[in-house]
């Protein structure tokens, strides 16, 4: 990265100063306010962490400032809020903001024009636009080419070419919402180097909100700590605040350095699962799931619903090739087993095929080649097979491979055996791309990385109910797992909300209870801990860790450290075509 | 390379305002929807092949555009053969079917006209650039710049719809809705993109916002976009060809007025 440059006039745009007096809003449809009675001032150029629980309403501030929270039909407002003395609905250019989205944050087609955007907008001289269009990109550390398209970029990329996009307008105040909450470990390093970069050559004022506090330490020279509901809980110098609050921003869900989300007691072993389940529903866990279930009852998920010994094999993949799109392989030669009471981290570089191996361990893609089976614990009960058009089109294509391998034998090619490409499984129906929804259903849990492509009701009540419908389970039982789910995930308070209004962890909390609720023997998740506060982090380890001492065999694909440390038995990096017990380095083979 | 970005070209035809293709492709396109005769037809699509060749696409990239066309066009043909009006000797007749002197000219008249009037259109728009377009209809023709950057801007999003679709066609299925009847499915994965959707437009609208976008600033532009000698002259050869084709059908005395 090139060292900081600084952008041209950047010193002769004067820093704006911030400033909130009683100030609240209350969005249009909502009884409670989102933020009330706050007083706060932010001086030029001061660059401010702001803290506080999720709810507190610090997206709301932080868009209010920037004068986009819309008019009188979009809520309530009381007290005044002022950007260098002014409303900053007359401001516009005075104030940058870059979003948690990257999808979102980008506009144009290339990345000139896109940078150029804010300009364009404030009616800056075209002969002034591309000079600072040079300068901004050069800021944020991306050397590509002015019409390099923008669907083309990576997360982080995205993100750097916003934040060039809002420094090119030469704003006074530069409000980042969680700039990194979308991102890999990878992209978040790399949009953080960006803004200090930017901080550093800059005299504009600066406000960050984020829960991973250790990310913008050394940027920041002040913390404001939001309390929920409105008013300021502390205020300082980033060490005082974090000595005298740490404990409690930690419970509030904030990633403060030194502290444990788990605080200290690991989350696995040792306490049998029935201490941690929310105490009035534990009965009814036990009854249905645990090994007494007394009275044998007579269902079709009996049989799923029946515990397996620890470490039985579930799901095994030998030779395994996976694909996105047909023809075009991204990881082969995979072995592993999934097991009962097993936890299996996936992990391995950006593109290496972490999610696409997810997704066909799940059953939701077809495999490329290789062998993908299932137990006969896993298999038992299994009705008849899918036959639909995915299906049919999978058949024809497996049977033009097939072909084609023949081919390439009768020729005397090198067989691409050793890649498994076109070899089928020993019987075809113990791939759980074969089996019908309703089978995969309590032996396959997916939580996709975006909770919103999840969801398929429009109330929290109807996510956590819809599979058990599909299930055909009486409306009793229905009842009960709810109840069951949503208190052990903090969701009964919401079962009338609408999925999508939800906070970003009550989404994912969501998206794992819906997986759940349907008692899957394998719970597969993409990034579950992306973006997520430590309180969120905590409570999902802590319920996966129930899961796995219930038996449930889990596959995580992850970048996240502490989340393999603190769950995974095994380590298959993608990639490395070996499973690896965690921390035993690249050496020591597990399986 | 997208829709959004396609490829550039060095051709003079990749750099002309696509403003002026659009005006070019509508002149000729009226023109020649005043009559319906073969000699008019016949006479544009010749003036027109001379001109493809500086179109900026190799042929397989001509055909491969203008694939739609050639099959629209002979099986409009034949629809018009069958039941087009009747005139003059009647060769077959079974049913509603009725060929006859009149259908036959008729026929071969819409062939050429739809070859003559599409071929040129897809031409001229495959090498328009949408972010150039934009540029040209709000600073050439003035249309109002939140409405064309809106639109370009939400052209963007298409791309991610197909994403969005496939990754909600999985969650059906892991979320145990894959086995219910396929035209529920569909209406019900269409609606929740629907939903994905409109979040997306709006979150994309607050980040255009938070750019500027929609103020009360007059906006600038930061791509020129420049109408000069070649786009008028690329406007003059749409109605050259429109016109030669007229008088042409005037002189043979083929002219058949569409309205009339």
């Amino acid at each position: 990265m090139p060292g900081p440059t600084p952008v041209p006039a950047a010193g002769p745009v004067p820093a704006a100063g911030l400033r909130a007096d009683g100030w609240g809003w209350r969005h249009a449809g909502r009884s409670s306010w989102a933020v009330r009675g706050l007083d706060l001032v932010i001086e030029p150029g001061e660059r401010v962490l702001l803290l506080g629980a999720s709810g507190a309403g610090k997206s709301t501030l932080m868009q209010a400032f920037a004068g986009v929270l819309g008019g009188v039909d979009e809520g309530d407002e009381e007290g005044s809020l002022l950007v260098d003395g002014v409303a900053p609905a007359g401001q516009r250019g005075r104030v940058g903001l870059l979003m948690q989205d990257p999808d979102s944050q980008v506009v144009l087609a290339r990345v000139g024009d896109d940078v150029a955007f804010g300009c364009e907008n404030l009616g800056v001289p075209r002969a002034d636009i591309w000079p600072r269009v040079a300068a901004a990109l050069d800021a944020v550390g991306l050397d590509l080419p002015l019409d390099h398209p923008t669907s083309e970029l990576s997360g982080g990329q995205k993100q750097r070419v916003a934040l060039a996009g809002v420094i090119a307008m030469q704003p006074g105040v530069v409000l980042l919402d969680e700039p990194t909450a979308n991102l890999d470990p990878g992209g978040v390093i790399e949009v953080r180097d960006a803004v200090a970069d930017v901080v550093r050559s800059s005299h504009a004022t600066f406000v960050v909100i984020e829960h991973r506090v250790d990310i913008w330490l050394d940027v920041v020279d002040r913390v404001v700590v939001l309390a929920p509901g409105g008013g300021v809980l502390a205020d300082g110098v980033p060490s005082v605040v974090l000595r005298d609050r740490g404990a409690e921003l930690a419970r509030d869900g904030v990633w403060v350095p030194g502290h444990d989300p788990l605080e200290g007691r690991p989350a696995r072993g040792g306490e049998p699962a029935s201490g941690r389940v929310a105490a009035p529903d534990s009965g009814a866990v036990a009854e249905a799931i645990g090994p007494d279930s007394s009275p044998p009852r007579v269902r079709a998920t009996d049989a799923a619903d029946a515990p397996v010994p620890v470490s039985t094999g579930l799901l095994a993949a030998h030779g395994l090739v996976v694909e996105r799109v047909p023809g075009s392989p991204v990881a082969g030669g995979i072995d592993l087993t999934l097991r009962a009471g097993r936890a299996l981290a996936i992990t391995g570089a950006n593109g290496a095929g972490k999610t696409t191996l997810a997704l066909t361990l799940a059953g939701l893609i077809p495999r490329a080649g290789g062998t993908l089976a299932a137990s006969a614990v896993l298999a038992a009960g299994l009705g008849r097979p899918r036959h639909d058009g995915a299906a049919r089109r999978r058949r024809q294509q497996q049977r033009e491979l097939r072909e084609r391998e023949r081919e390439r034998v009768r020729r005397g090619d090198t067989p691409v055996g050793a890649a498994g490409i076109g070899a089928s499984s020993p019987d075809q129906r113990l791939d759980p791309f074969e089996w019908r929804s309703g089978d995969l259903l309590t032996r396959m849990g997916m939580v996709f990385q975006d909770p919103e492509h999840q969801f398929v009701t429009g109330s929290v009540r109807g996510e956590l109910e819809v599979s058990l419908r599909a299930l055909r389970l009486p409306q009793q039982q229905i009842d009960e797992r709810v109840a069951e789910v949503a208190g052990r995930l903090r969701l009964d308070g919401l079962l009338k909300a609408n999925p999508y209004t939800l906070s970003g962890g009550e989404k994912r909390r969501l998206s794992v209870a819906s997986a759940l609720v349907a008692r899957p023997r394998i719970l597969v998740l993409d990034e579950p801990t992306f973006g997520q506060d430590s309180r969120t982090w905590a409570e999902l380890v802590r319920l996966l860790a129930e899961q796995l001492d219930r038996g449930t065999a889990i596959v995580a694909v992850t970048h996240d450290q502490a989340f393999i440390d603190a769950l995974a038995d095994d380590e298959f990096v993608v990639g490395a075509t070996a499973v690896l017990a965690p921390g035993a380095g690249r050496g020591g083979v597990a399986e | 390379m997208s829709v959004l970005t396609p490829a550039r070209g060095p051709q003079s035809i990749y750099s002309i305002n696509p403003v002026a293709k659009l005006a070019a492709s509508l002149a000729l396109s009226a023109l020649l929807l005043v009559t319906i005769d073969w000699v008019s037809a016949a006479v544009a699509l010749v003036l027109e092949s001379v001109l493809f060749f500086w179109a900026g696409l190799s042929p397989g990239q001509f055909f491969r555009r203008t694939a739609a066309i050639w099959i629209a066009a002979p099986l409009a043909g034949l629809t018009t053969l069958l039941y087009g009006v009747s005139a003059g000797q009647t060769y077959l007749q079974f049913w509603l079917i009725h060929i006859s002197d009149g259908s036959i000219a008729l026929a071969v008249a819409t062939v050429l006209r739809i070859l003559a009037i599409g071929l040129p259109a897809v031409v001229l728009f495959a090498t328009i650039d949408p972010t150039d377009l934009a540029d040209g209809l709000a600073q050439v023709w003035h249309l109002p710049s939140r409405f064309v950057l809106g639109a370009l801007a939400g052209l963007r999003l298409i791309g991610l719809f197909l994403q969005d679709w496939r990754q909600l066609e999985l969650a059906r299925r892991a979320r145990g809705l894959g086995d219910t009847g396929r035209i529920r499915r569909f209406a019900n994965q269409a609606f929740a993109l629907l939903v994905i959707s409109i979040r997306r437009g709006s979150k994309l609208a607050t980040a255009m916002e938070a750019r500027g976008f929609g103020g009360d600033v007059v906006r600038s532009w930061a791509r020129p976009s420049p109408f000069g000698r070649r786009e008028w002259l690329l406007i003059a050869i749409g109605l050259v060809i429109g016109v030669v084709a007229l008088v042409a059908a005037v002189l043979a005395g083929s002219l058949n007025f569409v309205i009339g």
